[in-house]
């Protein structure tokens, strides 16, 4: 059967209709989302304690998606190969992310990985049985471990940026020497 | 300039400077090359980690090392059912002679070990350089490799845990035993154990690689007559045992 003129431009308008109210919507929701309070909007958020935190390892985008893959990718490499570096190692993200006041990334849900996995409803088991809390206090200083200060007009190398290698044999040399001195025999 | 350039350049680069390092400071380079790896450097099955205890040096009344591993990792220590230790110190007596020895026992890091042979997920393994250890990420606490383990090694952890060290992760549900100190070991440094005789002055415990002919715990066990406890086993032990 055919569909008239008529019938066509009124479907034609209503799912224009549509259309626009969706944008609309949209919109509204983007402007409520862009206010500075975040749970001024329809839509709570989490509020997220960060201590420090200027610069991750990665994006920050990049992080909230996948720090779970690269989580479990460095705790294969660590456990089964003993590799040991510090970019993506949990160790190293509580040692960055434990809040203040109560020195963990658990504690409350303002802490940095209990916010948005209470939020997000998706159990951590990390932490039952690895430490929430860093091994050393959160020092003053307010840069990341791992990402050295940086020299106004010096663009940081590869090297510098990523690799710990360098004060990582500083420290195992003046651990070997300390052993030495103390008569330690292996 | 292109790509395969760059790199080559580069590679000239890195050697010329290690070549050069090298030159400077040759008892460094030698340090490293003998104790350290680098963080990013995988363990290799050029070395094997062993440790030999002196049963001649081992004080009977001694929980040295008992105790530098429960702080090391965090265990309760206790010898109840549910309580944690990794390692214990053994006493034995010749009934004929009377002769009573004391040794510490933990686990022997088995080449070929009967716990990495019945685990079912694969949670228990072997690492390149020869420490036994259980990926507790894996492990479903089914506790067959307590049962296969001839010396007793394992256990399993009942409760759950808090204030874990950091280096040492470890929580309820799962099978755990003596990982011969491997966050230490991946540094560079002695196990606790070990580090505690010789600070307590005993020196009954030496800790080193076992495939390095250099090595102290190598000539010991070229030069003296050493025992794999149960040697009828065929596990070839990674621990060892002099005086007994
Ligand atoms: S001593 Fe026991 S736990 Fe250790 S490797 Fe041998 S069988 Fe496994
Ligand atoms: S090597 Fe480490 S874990 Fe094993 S018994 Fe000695 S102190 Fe304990």
């Amino acid at each position: 059967m055919m569909i008239s003129l008529a019938k066509i431009r009124t479907l034609l308008n209503w799912k224009m209709g549509a259309l626009i109210a969706a944008l609309l919507t949209i919109s509204a929701v983007s402007v409520a989302s862009s206010e500075p309070e975040s749970n001024s909007g329809r839509v709570p958020k989490p509020k997220i304690e960060i201590e420090k935190g200027d610069k991750c390892v990665e994006d920050e985008d990049f992080m909230r998606r996948n720090h779970m893959k690269l989580l479990m990718h460095k705790r294969d490499e660590t456990m089964h190969k003993g590799i040991r570096t510090k970019k993506y190692s949990l160790q190293n993200c509580i040692e960055c992310h434990a809040s203040k006041k109560n020195n963990s990334v658990l504690g409350s849900n303002e802490n940095f990985c209990q916010s948005c996995h209470s939020y997000a409803a998706v159990k951590i088991d990390c932490f039952e049985c690895h430490a929430s809390k860093p091994k050393v206090q959160p020092s003053a200083g307010f840069f990341h471990p791992i990402v050295p200060p940086a020299t106004p007009g010096v663009a940081a190398t590869d090297k510098e940026s990523h690799g710990l290698s360098y004060s990582m044999r500083q420290q195992m040399r003046s651990n070997v020497n300390e052993q030495n001195n103390a008569g330690v025999t292996r | 300039m292109s790509c395969a350039n760059k790199s080559r350049r580069e590679f000239l680069g890195t050697t010329a400077v290690a070549t050069a390092s090298l030159a400077v400071a040759p008892g460094v380079m030698l340090i490293d090359m003998a104790h350290g790896r680098a963080p990013e450097e995988a363990a290799s099955s050029s070395v094997r980690w062993g440790m030999l205890v002196d049963t001649n040096k081992c004080d009977s009344g001694c929980t040295d090392c008992v105790t530098a591993c429960n702080t090391e990792n965090g265990l309760s220590g206790d010898t109840s059912e549910t309580g944690s230790q990794w390692i214990r110190k053994v006493e034995l007596k010749d009934m004929r002679t009377g002769k009573a020895t004391s040794l510490p026992m933990m686990c022997q890091h088995c080449a070929e070990p009967p716990c990495v042979d019945v685990c079912p997920t694969g949670a228990s393994f072997k690492r390149a350089d020869g420490i036994v250890l259980v990926d507790k990420h894996i492990c479903i606490g089914c506790r067959y490799c307590v049962m296969a383990c001839p010396y007793k090694a394992r256990s399993f952890i009942h409760e759950a845990l808090a204030d874990q060290n950091p280096d040492v992760p470890r929580g309820k549900g799962v099978v755990e035993s003596c990982t011969m100190c491997v966050h230490r070991v991946d540094k560079g440094q002695t196990t606790a154990c070990a580090e505690a005789c010789t600070k307590a002055g005993h020196d009954a415990i030496l800790f080193g690689d076992l495939n390095d002919a250099n090595s102290e715990i190598s000539k010991r066990v070229s030069t003296f007559a050493t025992k794999q406890v149960r040697a009828d086993l065929g596990l070839n032990t990674g621990v060892r045992y002099q005086g007994i």
